[in-house]
């Protein structure tokens, strides 16, 4: 009885050919790490669809029909930029989602992969380099934000809550506002052993951003002295772009603005990450 | 140049954690087609030095070369080329084994088809052909292990490394890995790998190192560190513990290279154990039990270190 052969390549010191040494550039290295998670998220798909779906559909029944009605009968359309609540409230919560679906991306998922199942290990025994890692589980998280702000537009046309075909420039700017979240949770993520600090982290980063950024109702309505808390949060740039774009008042510069500040955060997160990753894989 | 046939090169290699020094300037060479081992207790540096083979940990000081490129600057290069067995599996178990080995090819860039390939081949090799669309997570401990084995040999890599490749497996899987293993070692694999099991040393290293609070201790064939650092035979005498320091004193009147006493035995270094058995007969001596064997590399340990490896 013989064994199978699986042992094939003879070793050589000197690299064989020329340009051994060299590796894929760093967009096939992040593939790579990316198709990981494709493989993984086979399994589990179809229940983020159902909640991708349900999600929208709650929020603005509730909110933009039950509520708004209550709202608009109030006859203070004025203040919400002369539109029914419904769509005022819309691109506001599209916002508020993507920042949602970042952060469950960016937490117990980078934690898990490094701390439960150890998964990062295996990439990382492989040719990927840390930040191969990183940016691999960032593509991941970018394509989920594009899925889940995607339905959440379908949905808002659905509810006839959308007022501009500028609207669908809303998508990149949701995608953006939920990268700017998730760059830099993943960076701070992966610095942690215990998930306790997570959920500080939505109890009171998340949920206070959610009901004080703008989503609700315009910022204009809080005390002037808190104000300034609520535009330097990253979730108010993205509701207030959003909501320009999606009622047709987008103007340039307001809008670059915006774009600017995500586009800052989630660079700044990225940076700081490539670090960390490092810092945690290479021990 | 290095000579043609060592593919990793150490020279005093260190690595410190803060002020602790886990490995402590540690030189060794490691030659294409041989098995090569490190024999040390839990602690001793064995990891940690295969993380800096393996390219994951950046060493804190000394020369470390692996197939002629350097860990720090040719990471991916070099992991490209290697197959890594952790000590801690890092298989993903909510998967089934395909799917990890089908991750794993790919994260070596490897088509799908010659990832399709090599699984079934390294399937069939370790043993595993039936469970191939099962999920990981409910696998035995000893087929969590061969599927590591199976993912690392994905990319055909020219070094194998084992970290503690049987810690943690009960004697019968043990014995399955082992099998494999000198499987791999006939097709002529090099290997490196690390055991606190003097008897997976003895049967899977050509050469090996001991290892022990981060230094090396000795170097050899398991042989010849046997006949260097320890006798033909071993005499085990077990006293009833009222006559144990007694019986101890006693036996240095017994001819023999070394003695060792131990808490619940002594150990007699001879060439002859029956003779010396007999010797220690004359002297009035009945010992509860005795035993005579041959010597093993825990003795080799027991006498570079003054401890055991395994406790
Ligand atoms: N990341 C780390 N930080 C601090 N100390 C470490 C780290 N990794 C290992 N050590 C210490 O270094 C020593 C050697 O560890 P290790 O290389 O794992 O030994 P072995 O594999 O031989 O059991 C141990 O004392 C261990 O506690
Ligand atoms: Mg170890």
């Amino acid at each position: 009885m013989s064994a199978p052969a699986v042992w094939q390549r003879q070793p050589a010191v000197e690299p064989a050919a020329a340009g051994a040494r060299r590796v894929p550039g760093p967009v096939v290295m992040a593939l790579r790490e990316f198709r990981f998670w494709l493989v993984n998220y086979r399994r589990t798909w179809k229940g983020t669809i159902y909640s991708s779906v349900l999600n929208p559909v709650l929020y603005l029944g509730a909110m933009g029909l039950g509520l708004g009605k209550l709202v608009d009968q109030h006859g203070q359309l004025g203040r919400l930029g002369g539109v029914s609540y419904l769509v005022f409230l819309a691109p506001g919560l599209l916002a508020a989602a993507a920042m949602e679906t970042a952060m469950g991306e960016s937490t117990y998922p980078v934690l898990g992969s490094v701390k439960w199942l150890k998964t990062y290990y295996a990439a990382a025994a492989a040719p990927l380099r840390p930040r191969d890692i990183f940016h691999g589980h960032l593509m991941f998280t970018t394509m989920r934000l594009i899925m889940n702000c995607a339905i959440f537009l379908v949905v808002m046309s659905a509810f006839g809550a959308v007022k501009s075909a500028w609207v669908l420039a809303a998508l990149p700017v949701a995608v953006l506002t939920g990268l700017a979240f998730a760059a830099p949770i993943e960076a701070f993520a992966i610095t942690r052993d215990k998930d306790s600090s997570f959920a500080a982290l939505f109890r009171f980063g998340m949920i206070p951003m959610f009901l004080f950024s703008g989503t609700f109702f315009p910022v204009s309505q809080l005390p002037a002295w808190i104000r300034p808390l609520a535009y330097v949060t990253p979730l108010w740039h993205g509701v207030a772009l959003c909501r320009s774009l999606s009622l047709g008042t987008a103007d340039l510069a307001g809008s670059l603005v915006h774009v600017g500040y995500l586009l800052a955060l989630a660079a700044i997160g990225i940076a700081v990450g490539q670090r960390t990753y490092r810092r945690r894989l290479y021990v | 140049m290095p000579a043609p046939d060592i593919l990793v090169r150490a020279h005093e290699l260190t690595k410190r954690f803060g002020q602790f020094t886990a490995v402590d300037a540690i030189s060794f060479e490691l030659r294409q087609g041989e098995a090569f081992g490190f024999l040390g207790p839990n602690g001793a540096g064995k990891s940690s030095t295969m993380r800096m083979i393996g390219c994951v940990s950046p060493p804190t000081g000394g020369e470390l070369s692996i197939l002629g490129m350097d860990p720090v600057a040719d990471g991916p290069a070099i992991r490209s080329r290697l197959g890594v067995v952790p000590q801690e599996d890092t298989l993903d178990v909510e998967l089934t084994v395909r799917e990890n080995l089908l991750i794993y090819g790919r994260y070596f860039g490897l088509p799908r088809a010659v990832i399709a390939d090599r699984t079934d081949r390294l399937l069939d090799f370790v043993q595993l052909t039936e469970r191939g669309n099962d999920q990981v997570e409910p696998l035995s401990g000893g087929m969590k292990r061969r599927l590591t084995i199976a993912r690392s040999l994905i990319n055909d890599p020219e070094i194998l490394l084992l970290d503690e490749p049987t810690t943690g497996l009960d004697p019968q899987a043990r014995h399955v890995v082992w099998d494999r293993l000198f499987r791999l070692k006939q097709q002529g694999v090099t290997l490196i790998l690390t055991t606190h099991y003097m008897d997976e040393a003895e049967q899977l290293c050509d050469r090996l190192v001991v290892m022990d609070g981060g230094k090396i201790a000795a170097e050899g064939s398991p042989r010849e560190l046997i006949d260097q650092y320890s006798s033909a035979e071993v005499l085990e005498l077990r006293f009833h513990p009222s006559e144990h320091d007694q019986a101890a004193e006693k036996l240095r009147d017994v001819p023999a290279e070394r003695m060792e006493v131990l808490a619940d035995r002594v150990l007699l270094y001879v060439p002859d154990g029956d003779a010396a058995l007999a010797a220690a007969g004359d002297l009035g001596l009945e010992p509860l039990t005795s035993l005579v064997r041959r010597s093993t590399l825990e003795d080799v340990f027991l006498r570079l270190t003054g401890r055991r490896l395994e406790d």
